[in-house]
């Protein structure tokens, strides 16, 4: 009985040790085949349009409504201890060091990280990606790697957007409608925003575009392998490349605010 | 040509392949026949070195498809295409964007001569005029016609077909089989076909070799088969 126990715990542990392996190698052979040339220059332009300038409507519009709610939310605490000159830092700082990278990254994650996940896992289903193999093309270099091109390229860029929208959204409430003049609102951000909150912002949104890429590239590629086959695999692999992307990226940014605190 | 070794194969503990050994000549083609699940895909995509066996091993040229890696597997692959029972073409790309594909990626043609060459093969498999169609806006007998056109674009030495009739009607069936000996008889290649096209297949191949509870129970010409007194032979022949 205890046996038993014991070695359902140990096959389970190997079993995920086995994937966190197999999902390591995956890592390292992408940013592998990513700096070793050819690389497919086409492909990672059409990439970048999708994940990219397909994504502005999405990041301008969840940017925009962010930095309104902010402002509002913002200037309601900081009037109730007669600081609402702050508002413009408190606007900015949260969003160029917080929200704007997470929420930018999450809504890339489920605008296209899905659909690279479904992409991908139905090109594994449907026999494409051992047909590349076949031709003695590499899959990497076809189906990963523009994919990881483009999300270095576009998240920090769409993060910058965000946070840019979010700050004068901000200001359309917190200066238009709730009279914060536009001299305190941008001076006092100017004060109290550096150079290291945007860069803490690049280098966030940089690791988290990596980390969408990583997880949805790996469990597309390995549906019907590590998830069950037909419509139902794609479907459980894209949730679960949305699912655990988003956790990864609340974690990993835990550790990057504890390491830039 | 193709040389498999007392090949084993298991999957999640079930045993598929249990010591399977088969000989292919340059330039014969070979059938292979069993029942559903009997291991004949699995046996294929290990020619084609997509798997790896538990045990045994598969010989192409004299070059071991387990010890194969990098550059040595990717020039043996350009001599090798492989039919898939469900065409594989890239569903994103038109017919003739499939077909152009390999010459395009692993030759350095001109587009000119790609759209040429492109042309020819597509007339040879008789879709001359669905180039510019998508594979999900063509049939089932297009589909394996168009991934006939893609797999022999690249004049390969080796060729494995993966049920290359299933799912389509007995005439069009006839047609791709017959489409596969008139580019046999082109090109000259090494081939093995995964069937259940029995005996239509006969005319077409030189050996036949059927693969039952693992092994290769019997093998043999088509003459020689039908004269074989191996009852499941016998019912899966249809007497």
């Amino acid at each position: 009985m205890c046996m038993d126990f014991l070695q359902k715990i140990g096959a389970f542990s190997l079993k995920y040790l086995y994937k966190m392996g197999v999902m390591g190698i995956f890592l390292f052979n992408a940013l592998f085949f990513s700096i070793i040339p050819p690389i497919k220059i086409v492909r990672v332009l059409k990439q970048i349009r999708f994940i990219g300038f397909q994504s502005l409507l999405v990041i301008v519009l969840t940017g925009g409504f962010t930095g309104m709610v902010l402002a509002y939310q913002g200037y309601y605490s900081l009037s109730r201890v007669g600081s609402d000159a702050f508002l413009g830092p408190a606007v900015g700082l949260s969003l160029i060091k917080e929200i704007g990278p997470v929420l930018s990254a999450l809504m890339i994650t489920g605008r296209a990280g899905s659909a690279i996940t479904a992409e991908i896992g139905i090109m594994r289903l449907s026999e494409q990606v051992d047909a590349l193999e076949l031709m003695g093309l590499n899959p990497y270099r076809y189906l990963i790697v523009p994919n990881f091109i483009a999300a270095i390229i576009c998240m920090p860029l769409l993060c910058a957007i965000f946070n840019v929208v979010g700050v004068f959204s901000g200001y359309i409430i917190g200066g238009k409608l709730l009279g914060v003049g536009v001299g305190i609102y941008f001076g006092e951000m100017a004060n109290y925003v550096d150079m290291s909150d945007i860069m803490e912002s690049v280098y966030k949104s940089l690791t988290f575009g990596t980390l969408i890429v990583w997880v949805c590239c790996y469990k597309g590629y390995y549906t019907g392998i590590f998830t069950g086959f037909g419509a139902e695999g794609v479907s459980k692999a894209t949730t679960d490349a949305v699912v655990l992307s988003s956790v990864l990226i609340l974690m990993w940014d835990y550790v990057m605010t504890s390491l830039f605190f | 040509m193709i040389s498999i070794e007392d090949l084993y194969v298991s999957f999640d503990g079930h045993q598929v392949l249990k010591g399977v050994s088969l000989e292919i000549k340059k330039g014969e083609v070979v059938a292979l026949i069993g029942g559903s699940g009997s291991g004949k895909s699995v046996l294929l995509k290990h020619v084609a070195g997509l798997m790896q066996p538990v045990k045994g091993r598969v010989l192409v040229d004299g070059k071991d498809m387990r010890t194969l890696k990098g550059k040595g597997l990717s020039n043996l692959r350009d001599r090798l295409a492989f039919l898939f029972q469900s065409g594989a073409l890239f569903d994103s790309m038109t017919v003739f964007e499939n077909v152009a594909f390999p010459l395009k990626e692993k030759t350095g043609l001109r587009d000119k001569l790609i759209r040429e060459r492109v042309f020819k093969e597509l007339e040879n498999v008789g879709l001359s005029g669905s180039g510019n169609k998508y594979p999900s806006q063509i049939s089932g007998g297009m589909v394996k016609r168009a991934a006939l056109a893609r797999a022999l674009v690249m004049d390969p030495e080796i060729m494995l077909f993966d049920e290359p009739t299933t799912g389509l009607d007995p005439v069009i069936g006839l047609a791709i089989l017959k489409l596969i000996d008139s580019c046999h008889k082109r090109l000259s290649f090494t081939g093995i076909i995964v069937t259940h096209e029995i005996p239509r297949i006969f005319p077409f191949v030189d050996r036949v070799a059927m693969l039952h509870e693992g092994v290769i129970r019997s093998e043999g010409t088509p003459e020689e088969l039908v004269s074989i007194k191996e009852p499941i032979l016998q019912a899966f022949l249809g007497e």
